[in-house]
């Protein structure tokens, strides 16, 4: 079985029954080959983030199935599924711990997919390994495993989010926007670290982004969702192929159309 | 004056059990957990009615410190699987081990004077071991005849063991569980993101602080040779307290630093409360206001003086600064010295 990561019609509401009723995610149905990288574009309120947290178990779906790697997940506590998933959050602050170092943090995450026990966290093995991966960042972070993580900057804090999300590989990878809230030198090198990660490990990889040329520069799929749907979809063939300007044209031309015929119903 | 010293020492090495329990819980969970004033007294009574029936001493300690945790991990799933807000699971539990307390007991004092206890087990072996004659001796020879306590083994054991605890819950800390216990202190999103149940996690870690916290009440009773059911009252402001004055005075910047900064601090508070009290003018009953003075100041005062020093390197570096551009350009100085001062 290659389909790693497989929405069934997932359909998710909220406030149902009350005036401010919001159907999140309609009926979606999405399937992530090993090895796929997913761009996900959308406005506002499209149900990107809602689509996320129903992968990661924060939330579960009113209707649908999750299945990752075979296993069907739909029920499954959030704890428990991040064994399987690595997830990198919009705020830089979000993904680490800051009273503590970066060597306990690495080591949370080193724990990740086994049972913690009463061992050690930080060991003279796991170190060794900290450093190597630390290196690759080239962020000189190996050098200051010590440090508290509340002393790195923003741009710092997500690189080392980003390894600690990747360097267990998990069955999947969830990017919620993970440059969106950096300067864009540091939105840059974490864009570059994600290809680079992705593209040496081959993981499987969502990932949500606002930023449109980002969308285009990484994966080897896009998806583009409104309203609770995935409204465009282009696989590896036709995203080599699309620009900005295509891609605003696309959305603009499925927006508008939506747009008239939802005048036609009303008038 | 040096036997009130001696003994604050004595008994804050024992209320150090307490502080550290609550430094668990208030530092390493984020959690200020109120249960401690309640699990103190379980502590007190349990070991105080086993002892009285009978039981080894040691033995009514330890089902003390089991007490404890259960109470703890019932604070924990309140507020977890209840969904109660931390304060109020905590202020529940401490009302209702209020109650369940004079249960245990069947009345609200029980006293220890005549029973053996690990106190006085202490003692014996202390004592059988000559080591205070040879200390006292010394004491004597170089004229402090005045300074001789009654025994030094209370304090020896109780530093000794109070050390030992702070070096398990150092060791504990830094493996995998301490480690994710920690995370959801400081980051539970992110700590859940790594595949840790939280939930579990602060039951656990407020298992464990109400276990020490019993622990350190059942050998307070033993102590003062009683268990009372108000005696846990205000206990989590003295723990607080505690925690407090010992990272002003010691630092926290490493873990170890910061458990052996909470038994410093409890003594440090017992020092200070007992030369409070010989002050005239203050009675027994001031005690909680003088605790309540010594938590605020020892919040207040450390920020004051940060502020201070942090003015001090402002204006050094204005004045310097301004200095040069005065060598410079004159015309401006005027401009610079209205800037330094609204930065002052």
């Amino acid at each position: 079985m290659n389909n790693l990561l497989q929405l069934s019609q997932i359909y998710k509401v909220f406030n149902e029954g009350t005036p401010d009723e919001k159907v999140a995610i309609n009926h979606v149905d999405l399937t992530l080959q090993k090895g796929d990288f997913v761009t996900v574009i959308g406005s506002n309120g499209a149900g990107k983030s809602t689509l996320m947290n129903l992968i990661s178990g924060k939330m579960i779906p009113d209707v649908g199935q999750v299945n990752i790697d075979g296993q069907n997940v739909t029920l499954m506590k959030e704890h428990k599924r991040s064994r399987l998933i690595g997830r990198v959050f919009q705020d830089p602050m979000a993904g680490t711990a800051p009273s503590m170092t970066i060597e306990e943090n690495l080591a949370i995450a080193y724990s990740r997919a086994s049972s913690r026990g009463l061992s050690r966290g930080v060991t003279k093995k796991r170190l060794d390994f900290f450093k190597e991966k630390l290196s690759t960042l080239h962020l000189g972070l190996e050098n200051r495993l010590q440090a508290k993580v509340g002393l790195l900057s923003g741009g710092e804090r997500q690189a080392l989010s980003l390894l600690m999300a990747t360097f267990t590989e998990p069955k999947i990878l969830l990017l919620d926007e993970h440059t969106a809230a950096l300067d864009p030198s540091r939105a840059e090198l974490i864009t570059n670290l994600t290809r680079d990660i992705v593209n040496d490990t081959h993981l499987t990889t969502l990932m949500v982004t606002h930023n449109m040329q980002q969308a285009l520069e990484l994966g080897n799929r896009l998806i583009m969702m409104d309203s609770g749907q995935i409204i465009f979809e282009a696989d590896e063939e036709q995203k080599s192929k699309l620009t900005v300007e295509k891609l605003l044209e696309e959305f603009q031309r499925i927006r508008g159309s939506k747009m008239n015929s939802d005048r036609a119903v009303l008038i | 004056m040096f036997t009130a010293i001696f003994s604050s020492v004595e008994a804050g090495a024992i209320y150090a059990l307490m502080a550290l329990g609550v430094y668990l819980s208030f530092r390493i969970l984020d959690f200020p957990d109120l249960t401690v004033d309640g699990s103190f007294v379980t502590g007190a009574s349990v070991a105080a009615v086993l002892i009285v029936s009978g039981a080894n001493p040691f033995i009514a300690t330890l089902a003390a410190l089991i007490a404890g945790f259960v109470a703890g991990c019932i604070t924990g799933l309140l507020h977890t699987k209840g969904g109660i807000n931390p304060l109020l699971s905590g202020i529940l539990m401490m009302i209702a081990l209020y109650s369940i307390n004079l249960r245990i007991m069947g009345k609200s004092n029980v006293p220890l004077l005549s029973e053996e206890t690990v106190i006085t087990k202490i003692t014996t072996f202390w004592t059988n071991l000559n080591v205070d004659q040879a200390v006292s001796g010394l004491l004597t020879s170089i004229g402090l005849v005045d300074y001789i306590p009654k025994t030094w083994g209370i304090l020896f054991f109780m530093i000794i063991l109070a050390f030992i605890i702070k070096g398990l819950i150092d060791a504990f800390l830094k493996t995998d569980i301490g480690l994710a216990l920690r995370a959801t202190g400081d980051n539970e999103t992110m700590i859940r993101s790594f595949s840790a149940n939280t939930d579990s996690l602060k039951v656990l870690g407020l298992g464990l602080s109400n276990a020490l916290v019993a622990f350190s009440g059942a050998l307070v009773a033993q102590y003062n040779g009683f268990s009372d059911v108000g005696m846990g009252i205000g206990m989590i402001i003295i723990g607080l307290a505690s925690v407090i004055i010992g990272e002003a005075i010691f630092g926290a910047k490493k873990i170890a630093r910061a458990t052996f900064a909470v038994i410093g601090g409890a003594i440090v508070y017992r020092i200070i409360v007992s030369l409070a009290l010989r002050v005239e003018f203050l009675e027994t009953g001031d005690m909680k206001l003088i605790t309540a003075v010594i938590v605020v100041s020892a919040l207040v005062v450390p920020k004051l003086v940060n502020q201070q020093k942090e003015r001090q390197r402002k204006k050094k570096r204005l004045l310097a600064s301004s200095l040069k551009q005065n060598d410079h350009t004159y015309e401006k100085s005027g401009e610079q010295l209205a800037a330094v001062k609204s930065d002052l």
